[in-house]
């Protein structure tokens, strides 16, 4: 699905991330963790093809990220679902059209598969919020609102940046379950975050690797959690 | 976004979902509107004052170049005798297709604008005009005085081209101004629709984020901006131009005795000249804002 091989990346200044490789196998879950500034949100941009690595290869359902231009990044993303700490919305719209924005940037309007998006609503539990604009939402409403829309292409990978950082724990708990949930359907999870607890949390649910980045090197984390 | 006919007709039907990804600007959009309108309405003006002011550069050319004048300057007494012996010479000259001496009513009727209609010409020692209709070769000026002035010593040759010249040239250069302004009109509205686009693509920054996070390509994202910017344009200038044409029409025409000086206006199929008005600056705006929205988009991830 998507894979890194010896990945640098480096900002103006020093490296950040350095031979870096990694692969995301069809329906695994995996935890990205390390201090703050390690490098998590880096290294997910990279595997989205908003950043490009500045040494080695990240390969894209087996394409190289370099050889793809824009319209091909475009396309990759809708197989990539997204969701971030900080999520954003069109504020202009209401929560059911951004949820279902993905389908009609590409040209499938959402009419179409209403019972999907019925179901999805449902499932993330904000049928009742769908005619809110995103600013009425609350943080937890706001992240579900975001799994929601990453998922509904039914995409094959699935990448969360912090994605229970503005929401409390119990909120957190629910976020997780969707995540595992939809793990279990077969798609490949990746979550970037600093809370150790949610990482103990999901270990009793779903068979996750959690990936540590220290020294601008990336490890598999071993018992200590 | 490719410019074949299937993507034009997709262009103009429009997207609706498209459209709405895209928040809507009240103010900044009417703006674009009026802007759109008032360079519209300028470029009836500029239109219309190329268009007359090519008709009179073809007039004073093409038809006057064609002609010349032959003033008998004699004694009332020996007026006619000359005039017959100078229309006799001109039947033998090379070169001239017809010529003919104007009666006393047409003389007249040339020098009412200046004189009035109450002047008598006969008390006046005014000169008798010969018109002369030169045919494709033209004639030899120089021969034609010497003949003249051996036989008819009151004639004097008039072929136009010492006063003609400059208004051919000075209509020229009024023709050439008015496309020049036109152009630069058309500039403007490229500038105006690329400083408005520029302002919403940086407005938008977040939805176009937000675009391009959930999978939009950049021709996506660019249509939607695009698509309201040429309609805006394309808007304002219509409604710009029919108010323009309304004040052509209102425009009162000129009258018999300035008929030289060809209406500054539209004439026959000229009217349909302004309609293209609206079409270009909805086609500026295209190219505009699409530059203005690539421009921006490769800069994004």
């Amino acid at each position: 699905m998507i894979e890194l091989e010896n990945v640098a990346y480096s900002y103006g200044g020093g490296e950040l991330l350095s031979d870096i490789s990694l692969r995301l196998a069809p329906g695994s879950f995996h935890f990205l963790t390390g201090p703050s500034g390690a490098g998590k949100t880096t290294l997910l941009k990279l595997c989205y093809g908003a950043l490009l690595p500045t040494a080695g290869h990240v390969r894209l359902f087996g394409a190289d990220v370099r050889s793809l231009d824009r319209d091909d990044i475009a396309i990759v993303r809708r197989r990539v679902g997204v969701v971030h700490q900080d999520v954003q919305f069109l504020d202009h719209l209401s929560l059911v059209d951004n949820i279902s924005l993905p389908l009609t940037v590409s040209g499938r309007h959402a009419d179409t598969v209403s019972n999907d998006l019925n179901e999805l609503m449902t499932w993330v539990g904000l049928t009742n919020r769908a005619d809110a604009l995103p600013p009425e939402l609350s943080g937890g409403e706001r992240q579900r609102a975001a799994v929601a829309r990453a998922v509904i292409m039914s995409p094959d990978v699935i990448l969360a940046d912090e994605p229970t950082g503005n929401i409390d724990w119990e909120m957190s708990q629910r976020l997780l379950r969707l995540l595992i949930e939809l793990n279990k359907m077969g798609k490949t999870v990746l979550i970037a975050t600093h809370d150790l607890s949610l990482i103990r949390a999901a270990k009793a649910h779903v068979q996750a690797r959690v990936l540590r980045i220290t020294n601008r090197r990336i490890q598999l984390a071993g018992a200590d959690l | 976004m490719k410019l074949d006919p299937g993507s034009l007709r997709a262009f103009i039907k429009g997207d609706t979902h498209a459209d709405r990804v895209v928040p809507p600007t009240g103010f900044t959009a009417q703006l674009t509107l009026f802007a759109a309108a008032a360079m519209a309405f300028l470029a009836v003006f500029a239109l219309a004052l190329s268009l007359a002011a090519g008709r009179l550069a073809d007039r004073w050319g093409d038809e006057l170049a064609r002609s010349a004048t032959i003033r008998i300057v004699a004694p009332l007494d020996q007026r006619a005798a000359q005039t017959a012996a100078a229309l006799a010479i001109l039947e033998t000259t090379q070169g001239v297709a017809s010529a003919r001496a104007l009666t006393d009513a047409e003389q007249q009727a040339l020098l009412a604008p200046w004189f009035g209609s109450e002047l008598v010409l006969d008390a006046l020692p005014v000169p008798r005009l010969i018109e002369v209709i030169e045919d494709a070769d033209g004639i030899d000026a120089a021969g034609l005085r010497l003949r003249l002035s051996a036989e008819v010593p009151g004639a004097i040759l008039d072929d136009h081209s010492r006063w003609r010249a400059p208004l051919v040239e000075a209509a020229s250069r009024l023709r050439l101004l008015g496309w020049v302004s036109i152009v630069l009109i058309g500039a403007a509205v490229a500038a105006m629709i690329t400083l408005a686009a520029n302002a919403a693509l940086a407005a938008n920054a977040q939805v176009i984020a937000v675009l391009r996070l959930v999978g939009a390509t950049d021709d996506y994202i660019a249509q939607a901006f695009i698509r309201r910017f040429t309609l805006r344009a394309l808007g304002g200038a219509a409604v710009g131009t029919v108010l323009g044409m309304i004040a052509m029409i209102l425009m009162p025409s000129a009258s018999a005795a300035a008929g030289f000086l060809t209406g500054l206006g539209f004439q026959g199929f000229g009217w349909l000249a302004p309609l293209f008005i609206p079409v270009l600056a909805g086609g500026v705006a295209f190219l505009a804002t699409r530059m203005a929205a690539r421009h921006t988009l490769r800069e994004l991830t």
